[in-house]
């Protein structure tokens, strides 16, 4: 088991993001932080918003997750994602600007559908700003 | 006959008229390469999505859940998926009347259209059908974006009890030169979609987080995004290869139109000569 390996694809509506042969994946599920391995038994679960690192070797890559789910069998893991970026994809500011607005949105209530929305942006927001440090 | 002056005045005319088609058929060749691209793009996502319910339904057998049940049909919506500028041939119309056709068939008062693209909100409002919304300026650049509000607004009227059905119609991309309007039931989830590929694929015992109804309640929403986002790419697809096509055609009949008039402007070119000639022979004659 030592050195096996296994495939990893990230997937989003719009490209292919990520295909490649890695160690460990650990990513955020609804139901709390996941690490697999290769060998892993057959899953599928639904991811929340968050981070996923990808160990291939010594290297370590991260990258944003934006809701999905993630089909796990013990030769690959296939995340198929809303959306994706590596950390110099992310446009700061912008990500700023969702948070700024959308904790606005927060203080003022309105009605619930527009509560869980900001709540979605703020996290959105905060989870790319997250990210966004690992560049420096 | 007409003089040599209208007919070289209609030449111009014509001969302008083919630039502009020539150039519309320059500008949708560009962006249906790019719309193919994005088609190759987003097969992938679709197709991971539907594998992963079809092993959901195959090894879950009775799984009942709210997408999937058959109910009574009394309201039903229609997304339409068609361009906002015409010139594109038979394009708009196609996919228009195929969804008509669906529609003739049940009660109009129960029927509601969900229209993309300005062509198809005209031509539903205008026999009368109610406009659930329309949505313009996207079907030429669509973005998952687009596509996951639709499905956001269709689900909740799903859910609600205030639509029992929701269909898609748009244009399947073949070939550049041959696009067939299709007509999709999205809702209630049509089983047989799934089936075929679920028999080849080997059941494998898999676990479900957190629970099969728990992952098909996220997935299937996600499936119909999907379905809808490729629907809206092939159709973007479409629009440019029929444009295209309309295009090349209009260029090619422009070509005929100033072949037939330049035969027309030499011939009376030829008669002003030969008239002119036989004047001044005649006229040299009467002096002798």
């Amino acid at each position: 088991m030592a050195n096996k390996k296994t495939l990893l694809k990230i997937i989003t509506p719009e490209k292919n993001f990520f295909d490649e042969e890695v160690d460990m994946a650990i990513f955020r599920t609804i139901e709390g932080d996941m690490g697999v391995l290769p060998g892993h038994t057959p899953l599928t679960t639904i991811l929340s918003i968050g981070i996923i690192k990808i160990k291939q070797g010594e290297q370590e890559k991260k990258a944003t997750l934006i809701g999905g789910f993630a089909e796990i069998q013990p030769d690959r893991i296939t995340i198929l994602a809303d959306a994706a970026e590596w950390p110099d994809e992310i446009d700061k500011e912008r990500a700023e600007a969702a948070k700024r607005r959308a904790e606005e949105r927060l203080a003022i209530k309105t009605a619930d559908i527009n509560i869980a929305r900001a709540e979605a942006a703020l996290k959105r927001a905060l989870v790319r700003l997250e990210l966004s440090q690992y560049t420096d | 006959m007409a003089s040599m002056r209208d007919i070289k005045r209609r030449i111009k005319s014509v001969n302008s008229t083919s630039q502009i088609t020539k150039a519309m058929k320059l500008v949708s060749t560009v962006k249906m390469q790019k719309a193919r691209r994005d088609l190759e793009t987003t097969r992938p996502f679709f197709n991971i999505v539907q594998n992963t319910i079809s092993s959901i339904m195959s090894s879950t057998k009775g799984i009942s859940h709210p997408y999937l049940e058959q109910r009574e049909i009394k309201k039903t919506i229609y997304i339409v998926i068609a361009s906002d500028r015409g010139l594109a041939g038979g394009y708009n119309n196609n996919v228009c009347k195929l969804a008509l056709e669906h529609m003739e068939k049940g009660n109009k008062n129960d029927i509601e259209v969900l229209t993309i693209g300005r062509k198809a909100r005209d031509f539903f409002d205008r026999r009368g059908y109610k406009i659930y919304n329309s949505y313009l300026g996207l079907s030429e650049n669509p973005q998952y974006s687009n596509a996951r509000e639709i499905e956001e607004s269709i689900m909740q009227l799903y859910l609600e009890g205030k639509v029992d059905s929701v269909y898609l119609v748009y244009t399947t991309f073949k070939s550049t030169i041959e696009q067939k309007p299709v007509l999709k039931r999205l809702l209630p989830v049509d089983n047989s979609d799934f089936k075929d590929e679920s028999k080849e694929q080997k059941r494998t015992l898999m676990i479900y987080e957190p629970s099969p109804e728990g992952v098909l309640d996220y997935i299937i929403p996600r499936y119909i995004a999907s379905v809808i986002y490729g629907a809206m790419i092939e159709a973007a697809a479409s629009e440019q290869g029929a444009r295209m096509t309309a295009m090349d055609s209009a260029t090619e009949n422009a070509k005929e139109i100033i072949d037939d008039l330049t035969l027309h402007y030499n011939r009376a070119r030829q008669a002003a000569i030969t008239q002119e000639i036989t004047e001044i022979v005649g006229g040299a004659e009467a002096l002798k």
